[in-house]
């Protein structure tokens, strides 16, 4: 886990929520601005992916649970699916929400993930 | 008795408010949906890694996510038999976090491992506390259409 690049992505997950969450409430449909955002996340969250597997190759080993590190980390990616597919079936301004709340339990999740590659070195 | 209705029977007045709470019922079954699945890879890694250390825990904790699992699915669905099970499971949601937070406050022992429900919730930012009420209020304020009200 690239610690720069966890941050960024924190920031982006927390931003794209807010986002969404606030276009939702003012009563925006799902767009290419919120779907995209939501998107970006997901992008961010693959790249996550990649830089998982290949960081313990190169030194870089978690210092928690792997088990518990990938299973936050395919369960984050399964949720901006889940949410860009209810936004694409159901238009109205309650899925951009949806789109928010995803997003938003991203940015929780890649924290505890920061959390159990960085801090727990017993 | 003989107020007017549409066509379909439905109260004319009473047709434009439902739609709305429908709408932020989606928001609470999609919050429901991720603490399930919050629940749910919780309990998975607990069961894999260390069922030994805390067998009551995380049995419990697998309980808890298979319960938010019928709860989800339950909100989702129509009909009188789903929001009888809503108001179960969500009962017993309401009932855990009630019962084990206060257990894990007064007596730590009982509970050395974490559960969804430990300390109220805290590990998930008190969510479990606060979806179960904004659930039963939901469930309130949309009882099934048919069967009731026919009477009246």
């Amino acid at each position: 886990m690239i610690e720069w690049f966890t941050w960024v992505q924190l920031a982006v997950a927390v931003a794209a929520g807010l986002l969404c969450v606030g276009l939702g409430l003012a009563g925006r449909k799902p767009t290419d601005l919120s779907m995209g955002a939501t998107l970006l996340v997901e992008v961010l969250l693959l790249v996550q992916l990649v830089v998982a597997i290949v960081a313990p190759l190169t030194g870089n080993e978690a210092t928690g649970s792997l088990l518990e590190f990938y299973t936050y980390l395919i369960s984050a990616i399964l949720l901006p699916l889940a949410g860009g597919v209810w936004a694409l079936i159901e238009r109205s301004r309650w899925s951009t929400v949806i789109l928010g709340v995803v997003c938003l339990s991203v940015a929780v999740m890649v924290y505890r993930m920061l959390q159990i590659w960085t801090v727990q070195g017993v | 008795m003989n107020e007017p209705k549409t066509d379909s029977g439905v109260n004319a007045s009473g047709t434009t408010k439902p739609n709305r709470v429908t709408g932020i019922g989606r928001v609470l079954i999609a919050v429901y949906g991720v603490l399930a699945l919050a629940a749910t890879g919780r309990s998975f890694v607990q069961i894999v890694s260390k069922f030994d250390e805390a067998p009551v825990a995380y049995t419990l904790s697998a309980l808890a996510a298979v319960v938010y699992i019928v709860a989800t699915v339950a909100l989702m669905n129509k009909g009188r038999a789903w929001y009888r099970v809503a108001w179960i499971t969500i009962g017993f949601e309401l009932l855990g976090v009630l019962v084990v937070g206060t257990l894990s406050l007064v007596d730590p022992q009982l509970f050395p491992h974490d559960t969804v429900w430990s300390v109220y919730g805290r590990g998930y930012l008190f969510i479990p506390l606060v979806l179960p009420v904004l659930g039963m209020w939901w469930l309130a304020h949309n009882r099934p259409l048919s069967g009731r009200g026919v009477a009246a």
